[in-house]
Order: structure tokens, then C-alpha cells, then sequence
């Protein structure tokens, strides 16, 4: 059977070319058209922009934009492996390099750029790579695994992130750059002055205004590098990041324009001088520049699209703002930085906090033109959409970057956006597409990110659509939803009051009674832990609710093994006990690791394993320490008043009493104290959710604090305390948040959410303002009554042990458990060994 | 295709998931009790661990499910495909009945 339709190629399947794709196959007029896509990489079109995900363990499969089904489901012929080498532009044809000819009536190049190389004596030799592919990562992997140094060559946007990841793969790492700033095509002198020293605090080295003249030479593997200047660099390693260039040789060797320093030459269109032949993404040059970023190459794809399909739809240019992840500092540049028309600037910088944040404004002061942000970027999604949409400046422009000291800020919410604002500009998203998808329905986030898209490529944009979402909700009369999941019409707070006030016991009437369905993973482990922290009995009685973790008791770790981490209150540990962790971490072949709670880890337990590990321990005198559960983890302690020459009290004995009083407490999320015996605070007790510090006179308690993801100090709650009062104020505080906040919000998220703050909770805590610290006061003594060890409980009960094997029907332990050995004690095999099959 | 004996019933605690080992294959078995028995790879496709039978169990819009215990990711117990965001791959079904109070999977 003949096909009657028309033919268009794609010659490239990354970033750009994939949108194209889906873009164009949305449409239903692609259906005259057959749809065939070359791809030179080995698979289907994956996600570049996250690719420094791959190191911190994102699969391939999870970077995988479009797979071979979602082609085969449009039907879109992808050719994946297989080059184009040449253009017949008399016969409308192309050759790939399997030797197939095709002939086409429409063909869009999108075949990106290739990192810039430049030609220094040696930069062939081992252990040179560059950042652009799967495979370029794989080898440097590799290559780290027999590294110690690495140096990066380039300090711009892509050579800070690959030097993180250098970094984070264990290496040494300096970046090597040949301006005299970092960042030198978004950062001024100013801000690449901040960056610099941020960077540097991170323990990577840079190196500014040097020009390298050779790599060093060892054995045909690099060893170093030598500058202009006379001086070098010692590395096992080089990434070099030195910017791209565009792959436009396909064009160049067969007629098409390309510009003088390369980039083929497209029109508002994406047309090439060639009317049959459009050019996209990181390979086109339009009105003189190149753009590497994705988002501009995304509107590209849309015109393409469009204009093939018979649309006249242009691309007039796009905005290079940027916003640097991953490098552990928040960095963006947005809009012109060098703006060539009438402009002043302001400028905040605070040295000691790293800060620096720079805008510019037209002349009258009613428009931002550009900015920097260095060290805190927090303002960059709403100083963009001011940028973007030309909308009026407050009168003291001050205020954008420093709210505070020019006194009240400014507060435009997501609402005073103009319909027009693009809020994701991956996908081109506008605030009226977001609230017409609202309007039609769309009540959650992962809806929207469904039926408008927004929000799916870099994600930088999900807090202001979730800002929007909420806001257009409110301001629509539309009840915002509090419902944990699709199973509960109620929040955590409200469930939790439900389940006391009903005496309800367990899941199955829970979801009965007040909610639908079978549950989820959201519901199943908040109503597990609403039913602990109220009845408080042994949580193996729900297992069908837990985690992995509650069900066994035990931390999962990456390759299905178990950690184990008995309790050792206050850290204090006898030698005795010291040596049957030693003993038993031998006999079952365990990683013996102190763990950053004051206490030992024991990894790499099988799971046949686990009731006999714990047996001896309890044998020993040892509980469980709770390190799975959303419980109490540890009260780290200092030596106190008994041993260390400053000590004030006894902080070590009272580390052990609380910790002992509050062990197995459940709770919305972890609960982690410490106490110290003086303020010069060794315990850490301000990064607690309740931390205790020694006074001449008793003990003042602080609340709230935690370290983690985002550090938060304490608060202090009261001061000079006696020991009486102390415990009853934890009592009372524990118990009122354990009562009222959300899953998951540690105390400090809770505090922030809480009407009111510190000053309620102080008003709640010390004068009983609501009338219900008794109330809290006898619950939380009922729960310090009937603690049991969980672990106690299951080795006595050869019921729950049953589910302690890795197979029903065999008592053989997981076959596909593999370790290396490294320093003496065992670790999982990497993904890299897993798959070449080696066991050591 | 055999019906592989996996022992009694009552070894498969209810709304959990277990695991069976039938010639050299791994096989995740779940007992929803008056939803029924599922069987599915006990590998979770995503980072190729053998741990779906670990994983809680629920349903979404009334499709029941496991919840891989590593990072998340959602199949469906009835055609094992993903379900949500992410998309690391389908995974293998298996008929599964009981019959005499002994669990049957057909693999
Ligand atoms: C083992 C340990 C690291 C170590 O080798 O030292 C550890 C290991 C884990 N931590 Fe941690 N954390 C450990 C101390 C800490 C500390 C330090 C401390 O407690 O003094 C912190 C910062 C302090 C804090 O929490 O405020 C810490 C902040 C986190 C966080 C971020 C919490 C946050 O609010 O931002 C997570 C993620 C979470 O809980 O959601 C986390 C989660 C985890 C998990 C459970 C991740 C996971 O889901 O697999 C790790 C598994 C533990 C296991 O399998 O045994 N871990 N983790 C430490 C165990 C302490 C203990 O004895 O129980
Ligand atoms: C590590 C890294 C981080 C990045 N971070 C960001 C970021 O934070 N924000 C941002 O906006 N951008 C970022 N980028 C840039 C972004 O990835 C690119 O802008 C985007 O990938 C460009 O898409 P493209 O389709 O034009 O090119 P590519 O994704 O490179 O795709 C081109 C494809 O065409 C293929 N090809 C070339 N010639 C042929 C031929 N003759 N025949 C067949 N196939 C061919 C190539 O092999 C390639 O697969 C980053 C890039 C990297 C490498
Ligand atoms: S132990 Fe804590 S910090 Fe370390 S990798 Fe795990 S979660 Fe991250
Ligand atoms: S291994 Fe299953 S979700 Fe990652």
C-alpha cells in the first residue's frame, strides 16, 4: 500500500528535537505528514538539563524525555544510533550512516551543540573529558573511581555544575577560568567577586585569569596542567566546560548559510536559506545569537511546528535568563545586565552572608531591565515576572532586593500578575492557561502539571504555580483543599481530633467511616502514626500501614538490605555493650558506622537476619533506637558538669532521662533534642526540634530548630528552669504539636504555619492560654506509661517474626545481595559493578 | 506455564505483599483479601531492586497498586503499569489464584 502522506525528518533527537515532536504530533493536521526522527545517541531524547541528576543516582530511564513507546504511540518513526552524514538538497534526501536514503519534504535539523575543545597540546590524552552526554558521564564516573584531583576547565554556569558533581564524586576539584571573574557572561565584577568566595568556602579551588598552555603527560594519561603564566595544576582528571558550539557541519558541508562564527543562519520562521529546511534549538543562529539554554530552543520547536503545519506563528527572540542549580548557593541572572540604554542601578551586598543581589532600572524608575542575584535568589521568580512583563515598579525599587530596610517591601502576589505572564518558561505556560485549567476543574498541582505542562522541565516555577494555585482557588470562592490524599476529605489536624474524639483503633474503620477507597502511600503511614502517638500501641499491629521501614523495623537501605541502629540514650555506652555491637556486627557481616546521632549504625543486614541481630541486642540490654520511625531519635549529650571543667549541670544524666522518657513518642515527623552542659554548646541543642542548655540556675529551653535541608536556630521558650518544670514544659510542647501540625512538618515547618508563632505558642505552653495543658500533660503520660520496645515485642511474637524472610516459601535470603569490600568492611556493590556482574 | 504452588494462604498476610521464589524467578504476591490476590516481578524497575513485595499497598482512583518502598514510584497490581509523574517502565503480572487454601501463580 502506497502512503500518500508527505515526509518530514527530524536530524536530531535531543532536547529541542524531542519537543518538535511531541509538539507537532499534538497537532491534528500532523496526521498528512510521516514523521521520521534520526538520532544519533543510543537512546531516546533524555532530559540534559538534569543530567547531573545521573550522579545522584536519577536512572536513565527517569531522564527519558520521550521512550521508544511514547514514539511508537504517536506513530513517529525513531531511528536511534543512526547519524545523518549528508543532504541532497536537489532531491530532497538524506543519508545516514547505515547507509539508508530518505527522502523528505520537509526537514528540521536540531542537532544541538558539542562542547568546545580547545586545541592545547594534549588535550587528547586519558582522562580529558567533556559534560554533554550520558556516556561522557559514565566515563568520567569511571575515570573518578582511580582519581583524586580533577580540574574543570571553564567557570561558567555548566563548568560550576560539572565541578560540583567532580566534587561530589569524591575529588579534589579546582575550577580553572580564563576571565577574571566566575560566570563571566551573567555575573558582573561584583557578584562573581561573592561567588567566588562562596564557591571557594565549599572546598573547591579556582583559579582565575589563566590560559592554559599544555596538559601534563603521564604515560599518555593527563597528570596536570600548565599555564601561560608559568604556573600549574596537578590533576588525575580534566572536565573541560569551555562552551559549546554549535553543530551546524551538516548545513556548512552542503550550501546552507551559517553565520561567520557558526550557527545556521534561521529567520523568524526557523527557516534556513534553504525554504525545505528549518533549523532549531542549540545549532540555530537567529537574528545573531545562539541560545543554550532550552527554554528559548522550546518556542523554537513550537514555530517549526507551527509553520510546517501551515501556521505563521515567529520567533522574535527570547530572554537568557538563568538560574544556576546545584551548586549548593543560589545564583540567577535575569534580563540584560549590560543594558545599553538610559539605567541606574542598585545594589545590596552583604559580606557576611554571602549576599549579593544587583538590579537594573530604566532612568524614570517604572521598569526593571536586568539583575544579578548572588547567595539568595529567593526573589528571582518574582523580579523575572516583573522583568518579563514591563509591570510598574514600586516607588522605592530598593525594596525588591532589600524589603526590610526600605521598609515594608512590596507585595504583589501571583494575582496582580497580568493574564499574559508566562509562569513556566519551559513550556511556555501563561498565568490565564494556569487559571482557565483551575477554572475547568484542576484542584491540585500534579493536575496542572498534567493539563497545561507547566512545571515539568526545570520545575523552577512549581512554588509559584502552587502560589498561584492557591491564591486563584481563594480568590475564587474555591475551597482550597486540605485533604491529605484522594482517601481523606480532611487534613492530618483534623484526623488526628477525629481519631480521639471517636476512639477509633485502626485504619479499616477510619477509612470506613470518614473517607473512601482502600488508601495510599500518604494516608496509610499518617493514620499509623495518628493511631501511635494516640493508643499508642505496638505499631507491627498495623504493618499493613507502614513504610518498608515501620513493617520491618528497620531502615531500607539502597540495595534492600537493613540498617540497624540500637538506642543509646545520651550517647553514653559501656564498654561491655560496646562489645557485643562489635560481636554481633561480625558474626552477621555488618558495616560498622558512628552515625551523626551519638550512636552506632550497624548496615547490610539481610532481612532473615534482623529478629536474631536484635535478639542478642536486646539480650544484651539494648532497645530499639527508632532510627525508621517518625519518632524520638536521639538526645545527643555533652560531658556536662561531671567531667568537663565549664559544665553548669549535669547534662549528660539529663540527656539519658529524656531520652528515656520520650523514646518510642510517635509523631508527625522526626523528633530530635540534645542537652548541653554550658552555652558553649556542644550538643548542638540549638539545632533541635527541643534543645536543652545548661544555666547557673537550671535550664533554658529552646524549640523548634533543626538542621537538615534547612537549618533553622531554635527559639528559646523559657529560661531557668527546674528540672520539674522543664519535663513538664516538653510534655505540653510535644504533645500540642504532636496534636496540630501537618505530615511530615518538622517542628520548625509547624511553628512557621502556626497562627500566631512564638508568641502563641509561649502564651499556650507557660500561661495555658487555651485551657488544655493538663489535658496534654496526662496524654503524654499515658504514652510515657505504656512504651514497650518494638523490638521486644516482635522477637517475643513468632507471628509478626514470620514476615522476617525475604521469601514465604524458602528460607533463603535475597540471591541478588552483592558486596564489595572497601577499608576493611563490606559495602553494596555500585550500579556499575552490579551490571558488569563482579563480586568481591 | 505451570500453576507453581506457593504454600497456604494464611503464609500471605493480608494487604501486604510477599514474596516467592518459583523456579529461579522472584514473584511479589499480594493479598487484598475481598479485593483479591495480585502477583507481580518483585524487581522494581526503576533501580532493578528485588523489593516490590515490600512495598505498601492502596489503590488510586480505585486502581489497586504498590508503592515501591524505595522511592516511590506507583504500578498498577492489575496491568503493572506506572502510575503518576515518573516513568521507569512497565512491570510483569502474573495469574494468581487460591484453590484448597493453597496459593497458585502461573509462571
Ligand atoms: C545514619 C545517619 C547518617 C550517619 O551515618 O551519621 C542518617 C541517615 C539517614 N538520614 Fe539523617 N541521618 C543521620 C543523622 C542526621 C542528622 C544529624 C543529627 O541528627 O544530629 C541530620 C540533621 C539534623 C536534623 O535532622 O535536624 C539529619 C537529617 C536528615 C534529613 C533532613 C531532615 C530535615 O528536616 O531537613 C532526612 C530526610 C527526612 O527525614 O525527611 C534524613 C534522612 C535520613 C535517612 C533516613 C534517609 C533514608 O530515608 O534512607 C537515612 C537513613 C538512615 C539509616 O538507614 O540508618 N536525615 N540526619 C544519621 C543517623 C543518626 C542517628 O543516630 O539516628
Ligand atoms: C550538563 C548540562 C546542564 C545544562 N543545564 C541547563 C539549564 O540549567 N538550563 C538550560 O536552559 N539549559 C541547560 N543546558 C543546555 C540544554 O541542555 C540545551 O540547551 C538543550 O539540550 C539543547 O537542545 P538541542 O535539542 O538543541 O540539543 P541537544 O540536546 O544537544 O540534542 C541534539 C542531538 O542531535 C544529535 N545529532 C547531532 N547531529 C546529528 C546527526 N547528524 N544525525 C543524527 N543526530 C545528530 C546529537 O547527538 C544530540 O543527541 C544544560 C546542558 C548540559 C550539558
Ligand atoms: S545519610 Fe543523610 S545526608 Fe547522607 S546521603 Fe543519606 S540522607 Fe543524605
Ligand atoms: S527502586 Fe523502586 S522506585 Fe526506585
Amino acid at each position: 500500500m502506497k502512503d500518500s502522506r508527505k515526509t518530514l525528518i527530524v536530524v536530531g533527537n535531543g532536547m529541542v528535537g524531542h519537543k518538535f515532536c511531541e509538539r507537532f504530533s499534538a497537532s491534528p493536521a500532523a496526521a498528512e505528514w510521516n514523521l521520521i526522527v534520526f538520532g544519533e545517541e543510543p537512546r531516546p531524547a533524555y532530559d540534559r538539563v538534569h543530567l547531573s541528576e545521573y550522579f545522584a543516582g536519577r536512572s536513565v530511564e527517569d531522564l527519558t524525555l520521550g521512550s521508544k513507546a511514547w514514539y511508537a504511540e504517536r506513530g513517529i518513526e525513531l531511528r536511534c544510533g543512526e547519524r545523518i552524514l549528508a543532504l541532497d538538497r536537489e532531491r530532497q534526501c538524506v543519508v545516514s550512516d547505515q547507509g539508508a536514503e530518505l527522502h523528505y519534504q520537509a526537514l528540521v535539523l536540531a542537532t544541538g551543540s558539542a562542547p568546545f575543545v580547545p586545541t592545547v597540546p594534549g588535550v587528547n590524552l586519558k582522562g580529558i573529558f567533556v559534560y554533554r552526554t550520558i556516556e561522557d558521564l559514565d566515563a568520567i564516573r569511571a575515570c573518578a573511581h582511580e582519581s583524586k584531583t580533577c580540574a574543570v576547565i571553564g567557570g561558567g554556569l555548566l563548568g560550576l555544575e560539572a565541578a560540583k558533581a567532580a566534587q561530589d564524586l569524591g575529588l579534589k576539584t579546582s575550577v580553572v577560568e580564563f576571565a577574571p571573574r566566575l560566570m563571566p557572561r551573567q555575573l558582573d565584577e561584583g557578584g562573581g567577586g561573592m561567588l567566588l568566595g562562596v564557591i571557594k568556602s565549599r572546598g573547591i579551588e579556582v583559579l582565575l585569569n589563566r590560559n592554559t598552555k599544555h596538559f601534563v603527560d603521564k604515560n599518555g594519561a593527563v597528570d596536570g596542567l600548565e599555564f601561560v603564566d608559568g604556573s600549574a595544576l596537578q590533576a588525575d582528571m580534566v572536565i573541560i566546560s569551555a562552551g559549546i558550539r554549535p553543530r551546524d557541519e551538516l548545513a556548512r558541508s552542503f550550501g546552507i548559510e551559517v553565520g561567520p562564527r557558526g550557527g545556521i543562519q534561521v529567520d523568524d520562521a526557523m527557516r534556513t536559506s534553504d525554504v525545505k529546511i528549518y533549523a532549531i534549538g542549540e545549532c540555530a543562529l537567529h537574528r545573531g545569537m545562539i541560545y543554550g539554554l532550552v527554554a528559548p530552543g522550546y518556542q523554537q520547536a513550537d514555530v517549526a511546528a507551527a509553520q510546517i503545519l501551515g501556521r505563521d506563528v515567529r520567533f522574535t527572540g527570547a530572554d537568557l535568563s538563568a538560574k544556576l542549580k546545584l551548586i549548593g548557593t543560589d545564583v540567577a541572572s535575569f534580563g540584560n545586565i549590560e543594558p545599553k540604554e538610559a539605567h541606574y542601578d542598585l545594589v545590596v551586598a552583604d559580606r557576611s552572608k554571602g549576599v549579593y543581589k544587583k538590579i537594573f532600572v530604566t532612568a524614570d524608575g517604572k521598569r526593571l531591565l536586568g539583575g544579578i542575584l548572588v547567595g539568595d535568589a529567593s526573589d528571582y521568580g518574582s523580579l523575572l515576572q516583573l522583568y518579563l512583563n514591563a509591570m510598574p515598579l514600586p516607588a522605592e525599587p530598593l525594596a525588591l532586593i532589600a524589603p526590610a530596610v526600605a521598609g515594608g517591601g512590596h507585595s504583589s502576589g501571583p494575582l496582580d500578575l497580568p493574564d499574559t505572564a508566562t509562569i513556566c518558561s519551559c513550556e511556555n505556560v501563561s498565568k490565564a492557561t494556569i487559571c482557565a485549567a483551575i477554572d475547568s476543574g484542576c484542584s491540585k498541582v500534579p493536575e496542572l502539571k498534567k493539563c497545561t505542562k507547566a512545571g515539568t522541565g526545570c520545575g523552577g516555577c512549581v512554588p509559584l504555580v502552587t502560589d498561584l494555585l492557591k491564591a486563584y482557588q481563594k480568590s475564587k470562592g474555591l475551597e482550597v483543599s486540605e485533604a491529605i490524599c484522594e482517601h481523606f476529605p480532611h487534613s492530618r489536624v483534623a484526623l488526628n481530633a477525629i481519631v480521639r474524639a471517636s476512639g477509633i483503633k485502626s485504619f479499616e474503620n477510619l477509612i470506613a467511616k470518614h473517607g473512601q477507597g482502600h488508601g495510599c502511600e500518604i494516608c496509610k503511614p499518617a493514620v499509623a502514626s495518628i493511631l501511635a502517638s494516640t493508643w499508642n500501641e505496638p505499631i507491627l499491629k498495623h504493618a499493613a500501614l507502614q513504610d518498608t521501614n515501620d513493617v520491618f523495623l528497620a531502615n531500607i537501605q539502597k540495595d534492600g538490605t537493613y540498617s540497624v541502629i540500637p538506642r543509646v540514650p545520651g550517647g553514653e555506652i559501656t564498654a561491655d555493650k560496646l562489645i557485643v555491637i562489635g560481636e554481633v556486627a561480625k558474626k552477621y557481616s555488618l558495616y560498622v558506622k558512628i552515625t551523626g546521632g551519638q550512636r552506632i549504625d550497624l548496615l547490610g543486614a539481610h532481612l532473615n537476619d534482623l529478629p536474631a541481630i536484635w535478639s542478642e541486642l536486646i539480650a544484651a540490654g539494648f532497645e530499639s533506637g527508632h532510627a525508621y520511625g517518625k519518632a524520638l531519635r536521639t538526645v545527643k549529650s555533652c560531658v556536662g558538669s561531671t567531667w568537663c571543667r565549664y559544665g553548669v549541670q549535669d547534662s549528660t544524666s539529663m540527656a539519658i532521662r529524656i531520652e528515656e522518657r520520650y523514646r518510642g513518642l510517635r509523631s508527625p515527623h522526626k523528633l530530635k533534642s540534645a542537652v548541653s552542659g554550658c552555652t558553649r554548646e556542644c550538643a548542638e541543642a540549638q539545632s533541635k526540634d527541643f534543645g536543652i542548655i545548661a544555666t547557673e540556675k537550671g535550664w533554658n529551653l529552646y524549640v523548634c530548630g533543626n538542621g537538615g535541608m534547612k537549618p533553622r536556630h531554635a527559639d528559646l521558650l523559657a529560661g531557668d528552669l527546674d528540672d520539674a518544670t522543664l519535663i513538664k514544659y516538653i510534655d505540653r510542647f510535644l504533645m500540642y504539636y504532636i496534636k496540630t501540625a501537618d505530615r511530615l512538618n518538622r517542628t520548625s515547618t509547624w511553628l512557621d504555619k502556626l497562627p500566631g508563632g512564638l508568641a502563641h505558642l509561649k502564651d499556650v505552653i507557660l500561661n495555658d492560654s487555651l485551657g488544655i495543658c493538663e489535658e496534654l500533660e496526662t496524654q503524654m503520660q499515658q504514652l510515657v506509661d505504656t512504651y514497650e520496645c518494638e523490638w521486644k515485642n516482635a522477637v517475643n511474637d513468632p507471628e509478626k517474626l514470620k514476615r522476617f524472610n525475604h521469601f514465604v516459601n524458602s528460607d533463603e535470603r535475597d540471591p541478588t545481595h552483592a558486596f564489595a569490600r572497601e577499608r576493611e568492611q563490606i559495602r553494596p556493590l555500585a550500579d556499575d559493578e552490579r551490571l558488569a556482574g563482579t563480586t568481591v | 506455564m505451570n500453576w507453581n504452588d506457593c504454600g497456604p494462604a494464611a503464609n500471605f498476610a493480608p494487604e501486604l505483599g510477599s514474596c516467592v521464589k518459583i523456579n529461579d524467578e522472584q514473584i511479589a504476591i499480594f493479598n487484598l483479601q475481598e479485593r483479591g490476590w495480585y502477583a507481580t516481578q518483585n524487581l522494581c524497575p526503576h533501580e532493578k531492586r528485588m523489593v516490590l513485595a515490600r512495598g505498601l499497598t492502596g489503590d488510586a482512583n480505585g486502581e489497586p497498586k504498590v508503592v515501591c518502598p524505595l522511592h516511590k514510584r506507583n504500578f498498577s497490581l492489575k496491568t503493572g503499569c506506572q502510575i503518576g509523574d515518573s516513568d521507569c517502565g512497565q512491570i510483569r503480572t502474573y495469574p494468581v489464584k487460591v484453590e484448597n487454601g493453597r496459593v497458585l501463580v502461573q509462571a
